[in-house]
């Protein structure tokens, strides 16, 4: 029966962008090999990570095949959920390790602000979209608005990683949908002359993570700890690296955190130089991808969805290598398709399933 | 709808433009992409090809770490192999106070699974004081294997106490060897100062102990042993992972006594409850047979270190079981000091042997009238009855005649004033009176008169049981003399090889032979037919000695002694010196039993067991004298 394996061929393979594939799949192989490595050959966390890899590209080739308009709809009602549930946490949520993330809803509970990082962008895409004819500063205005408010509720949590994040995916979307150059740069000065007045409302443990990146040695055995053993793990790794399985600060434990949020430490100690070069190529690689399906979107909502998508990708990337290499604050980000965890696997192949989806469905959507 | 059909040209070229714009935009992110990229090669190309030998250094100093192997401290046996101070392996439970959240909790919470005695407690709280917190520090010390296992299952609610195996010093004497031997205890501030300084601080890595009193101090360079280094890999939490070279320590050396530790254990008995001393050394040697200094302690208490009550206890007892009498007691000599006197009398030529002075009961001296001791006067008396009968006026004389200083100075010779030099610290040198010494102490001119009381040990004599018990064996050994020393010798461990100690004499007194043999044999008279005679009866070897009473406090002009109606501890100490058998003599003591009267009563009999037991093997029948 060709005819009907060619048909389930179609229906398994029509909305999945053969290229953006391959980049995650690599992606993903270099994940699992550097977690074997990092838990000490333990099958079981590979195995269990390689479930969660299925589910996510599962959850991809689910939002694949939903057509973008399907989104679209969806972008309001999301949106609205998302902060009643972020308010839900500021009065009901749990507690835990001093920040109050998780609601209980029936039997599980949830992490809301994880719901906003693809609530928020697709609801901009969508306002963007509803008055792309006539686009106005006030429209600007509203989709700040639209962006402070779910945001404002998760500094408040306090998560001000994940804060920053959203942000950043909403600001890359009003700088997409064409905010004037003037407008930019005098917010980008003002931005900058009101950090001396930001630096008091922060919490203590966020101003000492800050200090501790100017000056890691200030706190060695405290919040410096982290950043001076990946830092040595990175620097010790050399040229080529000590080799798969062979790195002393993974493997005698001195790196915390080391399958999820630091296992870019682990892989730079075992691969040197040139295994991170190869990395960025690769991540290069999936982002370039990403763009050219960017570009070629048809619509102004799939284009500003599908470039927040992308450009939050790169930003879970640098930040998450910029912390595991010194130069930046550690917030909890994981590196996309790498560290352990299936809620950010699944999260971040929920965004590439869109982008396939829109890839894969213009001419749907022209004719 | 209707717009898109009128004017499809501008709608379709206005939103060209909006796609051109978004493009550049999307360009513009693209640059940044690529920028921030570059930023992190940059950062990777500093890390790890300008610093990388930086970090691999600083991975290295993580991974590796270097740990001291404490050596096992040499042990302490007699002369016949009897263990006085040996290590063994137990379990203790530690606790490092920096990784609680709260010690009185976790203390509480062990005591109910391990049993922690309000006595552990007190212990371990001035062990906490006097070090840093995160130091691991002994709780509880000698765990049974049952109480290791219920640990072990309740473990993890205790991070911060672990149950370590570990060397225990202990001496299974006890109290009885607790002078000599001496103890350890962990290594405070000041010691670590000192090892500093010494240059012998890297070699205690890796040592909680430190020998603080006794042969433990004093050979302490010998016990320790040589530190070992073992390079292990480690984790982050400073768990060794696997070791990368090792140099295995090298223990210390034991040390091999000429104590005979029955021979103490006879002394240490004889005593009874009576407190006091006793010194016995092979005159032929130096070597000291027996040093017994009662009451002792305990010295297992001091390990690791005593609780306040215990340390109380001992400090404040009336009793002083912290005092070595023996080398750190001194006493006034009384009549003992008479032999000595004689030898300085005819070495000055002052008395012939057979010279006879008449002894009235009392000796005048400007208007002074200095008592003898017996109630009945001796009348005519030569040298040997003087020191058989223990005539006190022959030595008033005799003292008066010799003047202070040349008497000083004969004394000197024995050892009499000054330290011996045995090898334990805390040696008292003693009161040699002259008039040198009187000036230099108090400022004062000597009055002739303070001469005839030191005539016969009294006065501002005072010695210590072993300078008397040395100069005992000089006047055995004719004047050959060597330096007292406890350690025979010290025994290498690996290569079997011994170090003797103290092997050649110190000196030789430049005192005729018939001289010492006139004395020799006054001293044997003594316990043949003087104030010894009745306490060697039937002995089966030959003897000399010398009673000696010594007084403790000052009897007022015309008034007389009666012992019951002065306080125990105003009471005279008994003295006895001897040494055996009379001819060939391997044995010389002093002993000095305090507040026990006249010495023929207390002091001789506890030498009569000591040589019975050392020349004839003999145990006592009943131990103990009354007090």
């Amino acid at each position: 029966m060709p005819f009907m394996l060619r048909r389930l061929y179609r229906f398994i393979t029509g909305h999945i962008d053969g290229i953006l594939l391959c980049g995650i799949l690599l992606l993903m192989f270099t994940g699992l090999l550097v977690l074997l490595s990092a838990s000490n050959g333990s099958y079981v966390r590979v195995s269990g990570q390689l479930m969660n890899m299925l589910v996510a590209l599962g959850v991809m080739w689910l939002f694949a095949n939903i057509p973008p308009h399907y989104l679209m709809r969806l972008a309001l009602p999301l949106f609205i959920t998302g902060c009643a549930l972020l308010v839900g946490v500021a009065l009901f949520g749990d507690v835990v390790n001093g920040a109050r993330r998780w609601l209980h809803v029936g039997v599980t509970r949830i992490q809301p602000s994880e719901l906003m990082k693809i609530a928020l962008p697709l609801m901009l895409a969508w306002y963007f979209n509803r008055n792309e004819a006539s686009l106005k500063l006030r429209n600007y205005l509203i989709a700040a608005l639209l962006l402070v408010i779910p945001v404002a509720l998760i500094a408040r949590q306090p998560d001000l990683g994940t804060a920053l994040l959203i942000t950043a995916g909403g600001c890359y979307v009003i700088f997409l949908a064409g905010l004037s150059w003037r407008v930019i740069s005098t917010l980008f000065v003002a931005g900058l002359a009101s950090l001396p007045f930001l630096w008091p409302a922060l919490h203590d443990y966020q101003r000492q993570r800050i200090l501790t990146l100017l000056d890691p040695s200030g706190d060695p055995l405290g919040t410096g700890y982290h950043t001076i053993q990946s830092t040595i793990a990175v620097g010790s790794g050399g040229l080529l690296g000590k080799g798969w399985m062979n790195g002393t600060q993974t493997h005698l434990d001195f790196i915390p955190e080391r399958t999820t949020d630091f296992i870019f430490a682990v892989y730079a100690e075992e691969f040197g130089l040139l295994g991170n070069v190869v990395l960025l190529l690769l991540l290069l690689f999936v982002i370039g991808r990403a763009m050219v399906i960017t570009a070629n979107a048809p619509t102004l909502f799939a284009r500003l969805l599908a470039g927040a998508i992308t450009l939050t990708f790169f930003t879970y990337a640098f930040v998450n290598i910029g912390m595991v290499s010194g130069i930046l604050p550690v917030v909890g980000v994981p590196l996309p398709l790498i560290s352990y965890g299936g809620t950010s696997l699944v999260s971040i192949c929920l965004g590439f399933g869109i982008l396939m989806s829109i890839n894969t469905h213009k001419k749907l959507v022209q004719t | 709808m209707s717009e898109l059909s009128i004017n499809p040209g501008i709608e379709i070229r206005d939103s060209e433009r909006e796609l051109d714009r978004f493009r550049r935009r999307l360009a513009t992110l693209g640059f940044f992409v690529l920028t921030l990229f570059g930023l992190l090669f940059l950062r990777f190309f500093y890390l790890q090809v300008i610093q990388h030998s930086h970090y691999s250094t600083l991975a290295e100093a993580n991974r590796i770490s270097v740990l001291p192997i404490a050596p096992h401290r040499g042990i302490i046996v007699d002369r016949n192999g009897v263990m006085l101070a040996h290590n063994y392996s137990a379990y203790t439970l530690e606790i490092t106070p920096s990784k609680l959240q709260s010690l009185e909790e976790t203390i509480d919470g062990l005591s109910g699974i391990i049993e922690i005695t309000p006595r552990d407690r007190r212990r371990f709280r001035k062990l906490l004081e006097e070090s840093k917190s995160f130091e691991s520090l002994p709780i509880r010390t000698r765990l049974s294997d049952e109480e290791i296992a219920r640990f072990a299952v309740h473990r993890y609610r205790f991070p911060g106490v672990e149950a370590k195996a570990r060397l225990f010093r202990q001496y299974p004497q006890g109290e009885m060897f607790s002078h000599v031997v001496g103890h350890i205890g962990r290594i405070n501030k000041r010691e670590v100062e000192q090892l500093e300084d010494d240059g012998r601080l890297a070699n205690y890595r890796g040592s909680d102990y430190i020998g603080k009193t006794g042969l433990e101090q004093s050979y302490e360079k010998f016990l320790h042993g040589t530190t070992g280094v073992e390079e292990v890999e480690v984790d982050s939490g400073g768990r060794a992972v696997r070791t990368l070279s090792r140099t295995p320590p090298v223990s210390g050396n034991n040390l091999v006594l000429n104590l005979d530790a029955k021979l103490q254990e006879v002394a240490y008995n004889a005593f009874g409850d009576r407190r006091g001393a006793l010194v016995a050394i092979d005159p032929a040697t130096g070597g000291i047979l027996a040093f017994v200094s009662k009451p002792g302690f305990d010295p297992n208490l001091f390990v690791d270190g005593i609780d306040p009550q215990s340390w109380s206890e001992l400090n404040g007892s009336p009793d002083k079981p912290l005092l070595n009498r023996a080398s750190a007691g001194t006493y006034p000599p009384g009549s003992t000091f008479k032999p000595f006197m004689a030898l300085a009398a005819l070495f000055y030529g002052k008395r012939t042997p057979q010279q006879v002075i008449s002894d009235p009961g009392y000796f005048m001296f400007g208007g002074h009238r200095f008592r003898d001791s017996r109630p009945v006067p001796l009348g005519m008396v030569d040298m040997y009855r003087s020191i058989v009968m223990s005539s006190d006026v022959y030595y008033y004389m005799l003292a008066s005649e010799l003047g202070i200083d040349p008497l000083a100075q004969f004394m000197a010779l024995f050892g009499f004033g000054s330290r011996t030099g045995i090898d334990i610290s805390g040696e008292a040198a003693g009161i040699l009176p002259s008039t040198d010494w009187k000036w230099r102490r108090y400022k004062q001119k000597w009055y002739a008169g303070e001469t005839i009381s030191v005539g016969i040990g009294q006065g501002y004599n005072s010695y210590t049981p072993l300078q008397l018990a040395s100069a005992t064996a000089t006047v055995a050994n004719n004047g050959v003399m060597f330096r007292p020393h406890i350690v025979n010798h010290v025994e290498d461990i690996r290569t079997r090889e011994k170090t003797l100690i103290e092997s050649q004499p110190l000196r030789e007194l430049a005192i005729k032979p018939e001289h010492f043999k006139v004395v020799r044999d006054a001293m044997a008279g003594v316990n043949k037919e003087g104030t010894g005679a009745r306490v060697f009866a039937n002995a089966p070897y030959t003897s000399a000695g010398k009673t000696g009473t010594a007084q403790v406090i000052a009897i007022k002009q015309g008034e007389k002694y009666v012992e019951s109606r002065v306080a125990e501890e105003h009471r005279d100490h008994s003295l006895f010196i001897v040494y055996a058998p009379a001819d060939k003599p391997t044995i010389a003591l002093a002993v000095i039993a305090e507040n026990a009267g006249f010495g023929a009563r207390a002091a001789a009999p506890v030498a009569r067991q000591v040589l019975d037991y050392y020349l004839l093997g003999k145990l006592p029948a009943v131990t103990g004298g009354k007090r």
